[in-house]
Formats: C-alpha cells, sequence, structure tokens
C-alpha cells in the first residue's frame, strides 16, 4: 500500500464526497429548524406559571443536556422500534439533533427576553397593551438581535455535530468517508477531505456570526445612546 | 427480563465502562487545561509568529468536527507512521479540540482582568513573566472558571464519542450489550443515566466548588 497522499484516488472519490456533502448541509438545516422549534416549546415550559412544569421542564432540560448526543442518537434509533415507532435514520436523527439543541435555544431566547430591560414591559402595563401586543411589537423586536449571535453559534454546532449522524447509518459527508475508506482500504484521503470540506464552510460561518455579534453590540449600542 | 436481572448481569460490564470513561476524561481534561493555558497566552502575544501560530491552531480545532479529528487521529496518523492507541488518540483528539475551545475562554478571561492590574505591576516594577503569573493569573480564575465549568460538561459528554475509535468506555460498552441482547432501552437507557449522574452530582458539585474556592482566592466571596 501506498503511504503517502494520492491525488489520484482523491480526485476519483471527491464526487462522492460533494454529495455526501448536500447531504450533511441538508441534515444540519433540518436539524436546526426543528430545534428551533423545540427551543420554543422548552422556553414556554420554562415560562407558564404553574411551578410544577417548570420544574419538570428544567429537568427534562438538565437531563439532555448534560448526556451524550451520541448515545441519545442510539436510544431514539434503537428503543423506538422496540415500541413498534419504526422510524428511518434519517428521522431519527432529525428529532434527536432537534431535541438536543432545541435545549441550548430556549437558553438562548431565555437569556434574549431576559435581556429585554424591565421597564419596557412596565411601559405597556402603563399604555395598557395586552399581553401578545407587548410580546409582537415591542420585547420580541428587541429580544431577536440579542438573540442572533447564540442562534448562529449552534447553527455551527449543529452542522459540526452531523457527522455523529453516521452512526446510526445517515448517508452524510463522514459516513460517505468512512464507506470510501474501508472499500479501499484508504483512509487518509476521504477523512483528510472530509476535514477541508468542514473547515471551508464552518469557518466562514463562524465568521459571519461573529460578524453578526458584532453588528448586534453595535446596534444596541446606538439604541442605548 | 425485568431491569434488576439486567443490571446484575450487566451491570459490572457497565461499570467498568465507567471506569474507562472517567480515565479519559480525567486525562484530557488535564490536557485541554494545560493546552488553553499555553494557547490563551500565546493568542495575547505580541509577537505575530506566536499568535498566528495559536489562531491558526484554535481555528483549524474549533472549525472541524471532532469526530473527524478523532478518526484523523486514530486512522490516519498510521499513514505517517505515528500509531496512537486507541485511549491515547482519544484523549489527544479530545484535548486538542477542547483545548481551542478553552483557550478563548482564557484569552477572554486575561482581558477581563482590569487593566489597572496591569498597570499597577508595571508600576511595581515586575518583570512580565511575573507579571502574568504573580498577579494577572491567579485573577482569571474566577473569571474563567464558570465558562470552562460548561466546557468541561461537554467534555464529558464527548468522551462518549472515544467508543467509537474502539475505546472500551461505557458507550462502548452499552452498545456491545446491545448488541447481544438487544435490550436497547435498559441498556442505553441505563448510559444515558449514568453520565447525567456523572454530569449533574459528582462533575457539576466539583466545578462549583472550585468557583468557591477562587473566589475566596482573590477575596471575593461568592454569594
Amino acid at each position: 500500500m501506498e503511504m503517502g497522499w494520492r491525488w489520484d484516488f482523491a480526485i476519483e472519490i471527491l464526487p462522492k464526497m460533494a454529495v455526501a456533502t448536500f447531504n450533511t448541509i441538508l441534515a444540519a438545516g433540518v436539524g436546526y429548524a426543528i430545534a428551533l422549534v423545540v427551543g420554543l416549546f422548552f422556553l414556554l415550559g420554562q415560562r407558564t406559571p404553574s411551578k410544577i412544569i417548570n420544574w419538570i421542564n428544567r429537568e427534562i432540560v438538565e437531563f439532555i443536556r448534560s448526556t451524550p448526543l451520541l448515545i441519545q442518537l442510539f436510544f431514539v434509533y434503537f428503543v423506538l422500534p422496540q415500541f413498534g415507532i419504526t422510524l428511518s435514520a434519517w428521522v431519527c436523527g432529525m428529532i434527536t439533533i432537534g431535541l438536543h439543541f432545541g435545549t441550548y435555544l430556549s437558553e438562548v431566547y431565555r437569556g434574549a427576553l431576559e435581556g429585554v430591560s424591565k421597564t419596557q414591559w412596565e411601559a405597556c402595563r402603563a399604555l395598557n397593551f395586552s399581553t401578545l401586543y407587548t410580546y409582537r411589537r415591542i420585547v420580541l423586536p428587541q429580544a431577536f438581535p440579542i438573540a442572533i449571535p447564540g442562534m448562529g453559534n449552534y447553527l455551527v454546532g449543529i452542522f459540526k455535530d452531523t457527522p455523529l449522524l453516521s452512526t446510526i447509518g445517515v448517508a452524510e459527508l463522514f459516513h460517505a468517508a468512512t464507506a470510501v475508506g474501508g472499500y479501499n482500504y484508504r483512509y487518509l484521503e476521504p477523512y483528510t477531505i472530509v476535514g477541508v470540506i468542514f473547515l471551508t464552510l464552518s469557518i466562514p460561518a463562524a465568521m459571519w456570526v461573529r460578524k453578526l455579534e458584532k453588528d448586534v453590540n453595535k446596534a444596541q449600542g446606538k439604541i442605548k445612546k | 427480563m425485568t431491569y434488576f436481572e439486567f443490571l446484575n448481569e450487566h451491570g459490572v460490564t457497565l461499570l467498568l465502562g465507567t471506569v474507562t470513561t472517567v480515565k479519559v476524561l480525567v486525562c484530557s481534561m488535564i490536557l485541554y487545561v494545560v493546552i488553553s493555558m499555553i494557547f490563551g497566552l500565546m493568542r495575547l502575544s505580541k509577537n505575530l509568529f506566536i499568535q498566528g501560530i495559536a489562531t491558526v491552531y484554535i481555528e483549524f480545532f474549533r472549525g472541524t468536527s471532532l469526530l473527524v479529528q478523532l478518526f484523523w487521529a486514530y486512522y490516519v496518523l498510521p499513514f505517517f507512521g505515528i500509531s496512537l492507541e486507541a485511549f491515547t488518540a482519544g484523549v489527544v483528539a479530545l484535548g486538542l479540540n477542547f483545548g481551542a475551545y478553552g483557550a478563548e475562554i482564557v484569552r477572554a478571561g486575561i482581558l477581563a482582568v482590569p487593566r489597572g492590574q496591569w498597570e499597577a505591576a508595571h508600576a511595581l516594577n515586575f518583570t512580565p513573566s511575573k507579571r502574568i503569573k504573580r498577579i494577572i493569573i491567579p485573577q482569571i480564575f474566577p473569571i474563567i472558571l464558570p465558562p470552562a465549568a460548561n466546557l468541561t460538561v461537554e467534555l464529558l459528554k464527548a468522551t462518549a464519542l472515544v467508543a467509537l475509535v474502539t475505546v472500551v468506555d461505557l458507550t462502548f460498552e452499552a452498545k456491545q450489550i446491545n448488541s447481544i441482547t438487544w435490550l436497547s432501552a435498559q441498556c442505553f437507557g441505563t448510559a444515558l443515566l449514568i453520565y447525567y449522574i456523572m454530569a449533574r452530582f459528582a462533575l457539576v458539585p466539583f466545578l462549583r466548588w472550585l468557583e468557591v474556592l477562587a473566589a475566596r482566592k482573590v477575596g471575593k466571596e461568592k454569594i
């Protein structure tokens, strides 16, 4: 077996990797969309007046947050069929990623809502706005910019955790690399290409998030002045 | 098979796996703390070359997926004549990956130390190394420990990945038992519980204790 880097092999497998990259991006996008919605539900559970629901919600969030995504994936993938629910690897993966990162996003939402000054609420009370109107027109427009950097960070985070999906057989980038590597007994090129693809996608994304963060800070500074 | 029978039969195996997980956690924790300190300081260096190395390292390890790094360390490094044991490869990959995140925390912590402290140390004619070692570093701990605690819990969760490069840890054992018995709910459920207990009732209290200790050291009682 040749030891060094082989360009011909790298170029040969490149089309396959490109297709799989599309799957990775798709998985990250769908998982993120689910996580955004799940995060809203956890936020609701946190903000309902009922103390019991608050407590249950917090415990669930704590549990999901302090256990590994990998085992959660296995759990959903292997246990649900025993209860007669057979889902494809894709669906299992998306549900698990959505749940896992939903707990993180609920924290981002919470922080953003708490970042809106209390006096805004009081002013709305004084103006006799309804709660819904206050949220829609006053609080959310101010909370959203605060949440943007955190939300962006978790998009990048989900993207970097998608390789875990390969363990339950989702045909994303890492899965393709492992398959190609196993078939040809050469792991150097496939895994290196995966690394390069991840770098070229996530560094610009991270830079974009950092820029957003700066813009948000600047915009808020203007409001304060 | 009741859950009790399951525990009776496989509990010891899972516990042995847990011991390995703890070993991986402790080793990679030490490695990542050391790396974060070194690269966090390098990142603040005035020397552009040193700063560049640190930036490239941090961006590289934060930009790629941990799983990719792990597989690279285990399956690709042998191509270059470096064969690491699974355990070593796992610890090194975890340490390098989390070290990159930790370095950013250390950098932010150093920048958060009030300017007056730097100036006072300067005025008292401390050498630069003494300034960092005796004045700045002791003060960054109360600042960096809360985010570092979060990162360390993430590290515990990430140790599960070493199972994929054949380290026989808790996740590996759970997977193994699952493939023999197909009692998925029991074995993965138990594994989840063990990780949860480790995080919530051992690691987090330990890190909180460190936070209190660090706050007391600089004379700020934690409320």
